[in-house]
């Protein structure tokens, strides 16, 4: 039987922070990419170059150094905020820039740019007819949105929504990198006091294993779902 | 120069020629160990990609379950197991592998060799698996065996189909590879790290690296879109 040594709850707290870590992200995320794709396919120029900018940005940086930059410099920068508004209005401003809100705001950011991607490539699959009746019906734009466009979109975009998640799984192992206790983080300190590294890291990766396979199952069906009434060509 | 960026120059105390060789030790670092990563990965996962798309399970199987296994966790963890793990194997440390091995360098490097094998795998088997059937046929009718018509054939157009998403595959391990920091390898990331902390300075600190790793980036994405256009050439629309 799998011995612990007493790290087991300890363990189990570090696997709920990750996947809650994951879900935060993934919302965020998801958020940051509608808004991404909306902007990148509107007519206005700046919203355009914003999103370009952010994508590319994102793209060409690791996560694990956009992490630290946001962790250590959103301190930094909370401090300076914080000092001004004090010196400047009295006003009485502080808190601590803790991994878990990094953790979610960068891995948010990174894939909110993978997300704006994916959205895009989908709203631009939904059928322009299928806009132009909805118009014709007297839609108002965020009745458009709403009604045809996103329900249309989704089901284009699952398949990359499932990719960019799998990654994003993955990828909140990096938070233990700046001092989350995640499941990652328990291991690797469990691992170095008993020095049993085996022991205590693959088990975690079990863990992340099943998240991966089971998230792959439940994509697998929301897919068929979201595909009811398509004929597949074959 | 612009006078505000000489007296910036002059007054910064982080961006001297010690900080600056520093972040170029690091690079040094970070290109070696993601470029022998990729061409360990690269080599390996030909052969295994062809055992991948064999129809006998025995030989299929083992290849699917490495993959799955390198594809379904995180590489930081497989990056743990390794560098923590080797130290705690029985009678290593007599062995001359632990001359290797006790440097971070060479555990990262098979993690991360071990990482973009399997997924280099899986790029090509689907490219494989793709390849028209029509073309093998003609390989066929024209009496080659399966060992020509993998070499002269079924290889090299796999590698057209493969390109695209194999450049994805090698920015992935460069900006994956910035986790050889927490092993206390001194690569870009881990100069930034060290820069960071004797200056107190986040932002110039992780800035700095940031933009290097982007240049990094577009690099390679030019050079593989140019090797894209070379694979591609001849389905250039005739005349341009």
């Amino acid at each position: 039987m799998l011995d612990l040594k007493g790290y087991g709850p300890e363990l189990l707290d570090g696997a709920v922070v990750t996947i809650e870590l994951a879900f935060l992200s993934l919302v965020l995320a998801l958020t940051l990419g509608l808004i991404g794709a909306s902007s990148k396919l509107s007519g206005n120029r700046l919203a355009k170059g914003i999103a370009t900018f952010y994508t590319t940005v994102i793209r060409g940086v690791p996560d694990l150094v956009m992490m630290l930059l946001f962790y250590y410099g959103g301190q930094v920068g909370v401090n300076i905020l914080s000092d001004y508004l004090w010196d400047a209005y009295e006003i009485d401003f502080f808190f601590q820039f803790d991994p878990f809100i990094s953790g979610v705001v960068t891995i948010g950011l990174i894939f909110g740019a993978y997300m704006t991607e994916t959205f895009r490539g989908a709203f631009l699959a939904v059928e322009k007819g299928q806009i132009e009746a909805a118009r014709a019906y007297g839609f108002t734009r965020w009745h458009t949105f709403r009604r045809i466009m996103f329900p249309q979109m989704l089901r284009h975009a699952l398949p990359g929504i499932g990719n960019n998640w799998q990654v994003l799984l993955k990828t909140t192992a990096l938070v233990s990198i700046i001092g989350l206790t995640d499941m990652v983080r328990v291991a690797e300190e469990a691992a170095k006091a008993e020095r049993m590294p085996f022991h205590f890291f693959i088990p975690v990766a079990a863990v992340y294993l099943g998240l991966t396979a089971g998230s792959e199952l439940f994509i697998k069906w929301l897919n068929k779902r979201a595909n009811v009434g398509v004929v597949q060509g074959s | 120069m612009p006078d505000f960026i000489a007296q910036w120059l002059d007054q910064n105390d982080i961006f001297t020629a010690m900080t600056i060789m520093e972040y170029w030790d690091g690079m040094v670092n970070t290109v070696q160990l993601v470029f022998l990563s990729l061409v360990i990965g690269l080599v390996f996962a030909i052969p295994l990609a062809i055992l991948r798309t064999s129809k006998n399970p025995l030989v299929s199987g083992p290849v699917w379950i490495y993959t799955y296994l390198f594809r379904g966790t995180p590489l930081l963890i497989q990056l743990y197991i390794i560098y923590y793990g080797i130290a705690q194997i029985p009678g290593i440390q007599e062995t001359f592998w632990w001359e290797i091995f006790r440097e971070p360098f060479y555990p990262a490097l098979l993690a991360f060799a071990l990482n973009t094998c399997a997924y280099t795998t899986e790029i090509i088997r689907g490219a494989i698996v793709s390849t028209p059937h029509g073309e093998i046929e003609a390989a066929k009718a024209y009496g080659m065996n399966w060992w020509m018509r993998m070499r002269r054939i079924v290889l090299p157009s796999a590698a057209r189909r493969a390109v695209q998403a194999y450049s994805n595959e090698v920015i992935f391990m460069l900006h994956s590879s910035a986790i050889a920091s927490v092993v206390t390898i001194v690569d870009l990331t881990g100069a930034a790290r060290n820069i960071y902390s004797r200056f107190y300075a986040p932002f110039e600190a992780f800035i700095f690296v940031a933009l290097l790793y982007m240049a990094l980036t577009f690099v390679l994405v030019f050079a593989f879109r140019k090797l894209e256009n070379h694979l591609l050439r001849h389905q250039r629309p005739v005349g341009s």
